[in-house]
């Protein structure tokens, strides 16, 4: 049986310890505390703790002022008011001079559910890479969450790290080892290579587990970090394999998988193939609802897979012998 | 240009180091004025009208007002100055240059390719340059999170930050506005340069912000209104603010862009284009 988890509630977890462990921790929230769980950090260390109201543009540079007097800030929104609403304060408040703020966004992706397109942060992956400074990572569990947020927190400079609303499957222990920048190869295979972030990681492993069946080996990458790419694990597994599959809540654009074809396209050119939101917005309804509409599933990646061997197979029979 | 004052860092006493009277106050507005003019008339493009209308409030600030050592530029203990309206970069660098944070030959660098002075302000390249800025609006955000970091760690330095009227139009302003007088920081003093003038005509004209010092009222601060060309109101209305208890300040510093030149005084035109050559030499023998 899968063992469920939220990430959010990691995050506010996470955040308790580290204010017991460094007092310059400072954290602030757009009126969202409850929901973004920065609230538990808020009843421990109220004077550490500042509600900025319905404010993200203000925030953003109350957090850079903060960080240039030498606080390590986090601050905390819905992911689709931390990035479209403040994108220019993020641009020349934190990331041009590089101050030590740690954007944690919750509520990532269309998983988001009955709230409705406004609310679906399919953008933000995209947005925060086109910032040279930031560092993005969408970790894989709640487990995984509880350490890139260790792992913020313990490196200088801005990052942007992001969460999910529902519970997702846990698909790591405790103890997990996690670096920044360094994708982990859940799996081995030498078919067909995955590349997945975060609630895409589990469907993954779950689509290779039925490939394998039909003789399909797949290498599984969870490639939490989108900047610093992991540009080595990415040609290790162009060259290993025959092909790459990209899998990601998010828009077809600027994310993950663009990410990975830019170094696919300059390294060593395989066929690819994506699971994504294409370019369409998504709809109210339940986050399972929705992530079946859109194709991000187990099945959808599966799917994926067999296209790209077809496709291989096809580009095979048109090369010249 | 060579006979800037010279600091060491043991002047640090409490007390401004210069200490300027307001007679060496004006004199040295005037050499800043003439640096202004030089600088962008080399680079040939910045802001002279917005760097002129503010100059005076600058000099005040780090010839009387602020405890800050040019030798140490990140001193903890510093008062901090914000220029929130960043196009107006050549009236920092040359109150900079003339305090002795770096040389003041640099500043004919300005806008060129590899200097220390960038188009508008870096903190990151420029010593003593405590905000990156250019797109408005976005100063006072910061000075808050300075200002809220000198409560947390029981500093008692103060915070400056120096908004253009044309910013008051930033819907981010108001949050900031807003949210200053709810933290309550009585540590921090917005002074807005209230030239009346921006990019593309009177403010009156391409966005009213009147009436401002109702508006400021209305969102919970203390404001002073004074003549930003004098420097006795100018000095009395910072320790006004230095005293203002419970609630921020506002100066509305009321100003002329293109302060000191005749010819750019009031005149929209030189708003973000430089003098030519033969223009600069006017303004410089104006200034003489």
């Amino acid at each position: 049986m899968t063992v469920e988890a939220s990430t959010r509630e990691a995050y506010g977890r996470t955040l308790i310890e580290l204010g017991k462990q460094n007092k310059d921790i400072i954290v602030l929230d757009a009126d969202l505390s409850l929901s973004t769980m920065t609230y538990l950090f808020a009843q421990e260390f109220p004077e550490r703790f500042f509600d900025c109201g319905l404010e993200e543009q203000n925030m953003i540079g109350i957090a850079a002022g903060l960080a240039a007097s030498g606080k390590t800030v986090f601050a905390s929104s819905f992911a689709v008011f931390a990035s479209c609403r403040c994108f220019d304060q993020l641009r020349m408040c934190i990331s041009q001079p590089k101050l030590n703020v740690k954007i944690v966004a919750t509520h990532g992706g269309i998983t988001v559910g009955e709230d409705g397109t406004s609310h679906h942060a399919i953008e933000d992956l995209s947005l925060y890479c086109s910032l040279p400074s930031f560092t993005v990572i969408v970790p894989a569990d709640a487990i995984e969450t509880t350490e890139a947020v260790k792992a913020a927190a313990a490196t200088y400079g801005p990052f942007y790290i992001r969460l999910s609303r529902p519970k997702t499957p846990l698909i790591y222990r405790k103890g997990h080892h996690f670096t920044v920048g360094k994708s982990i190869t859940m799996k081995q295979g030498k078919d067909v290579a995955i590349i997945a972030m975060g609630i895409m990681v589990a469907k993954a492993l779950q689509a290779a587990k039925v490939l394998a069946n039909q003789g399909i080996g797949c290498r599984v990458i969870n490639m939490h970090t989108l900047n610093p790419l992991d540009e080595e694990a990415i040609i290790k597994a162009a060259s290993e394999t025959k092909a790459i599959v990209v899998a990601e809540e998010h828009l077809a654009h600027g994310g993950l998988g663009s990410r990975v074809a830019q170094i696919v396209a300059r390294e060593k050119p395989v066929p690819m193939s994506f699971v994504n939101l294409k370019d369409r917005y998504s709809l109210s309804g339940k986050s399972g609802e929705l992530l079946q509409r859109a194709g991000l599933t187990a099945e959808g990646i599966e799917e994926a897979v067999k296209q790209v061997i077809q496709k291989n197979k096809l580009s095979f029979c048109e090369m010249p012998s | 240009m060579s006979n800037h004052i010279k600091v060491a860092s043991q002047d640090i006493t409490g007390t401004n180091v210069f200490d300027l009277t307001v007679p060496e106050l004006m004199e040295m507005a005037k050499k800043l004025r003439c640096h202004i003019i030089t600088m962008i008339a080399t680079a040939g493009s910045g802001h002279p009208g917005g760097s002129l209308s503010a100059v005076d409030i600058i000099t005040a600030l780090y010839f009387k007002i602020m405890h800050h050592d040019p030798h140490n530029p990140r001193w903890k203990d510093r008062d901090r100055f914000i220029l929130s309206k960043g196009h107006a970069a050549p009236a920092l660098y040359a109150v900079l240059a003339e305090s002795g944070y770096f040389p003041v030959e640099e500043l004919t660098t300005l806008r060129k390719l590899d200097s220390r002075l960038q188009g508008h302000t870096d903190r990151n390249l420029t010593p003593g340059v405590e905000m990156s800025a250019g797109s408005l609006g976005q100063g006072l955000s910061f000075g808050i999170g300075i200002a809220l970091a000198a409560k947390l760690d029981h500093h008692d330095y103060q915070t400056y930050v120096l908004l253009s009227d044309g910013e008051c139009e930033e819907g981010q302003t108001w949050e900031a506005a807003l949210s200053a007088a709810h933290f309550k920081l009585d540590n921090l003093t917005a002074v807005i340069d209230r030239n009346q003038l921006q990019l593309s005509g009177w403010t009156r004209n391409i966005m009213n912000i009147e009436p401002v010092n109702e508006k400021w009222q209305a969102f919970g601060w203390h404001t002073i209104e004074i003549d930003g060309h004098n420097f006795d109101q100018i000095l009395t209305a910072f320790e006004e603010a230095k005293t203002t208890k419970g609630r921020p300040t506002v100066i509305i510093a009321h100003t002329i862009k293109g302060k000191g030149v005749s010819f750019m005084e009031n005149n929209v035109e030189f708003h973000g284009k430089a003098p030519t050559l033969e223009e600069a030499k006017r303004a410089l023998k104006e200034l003489e």
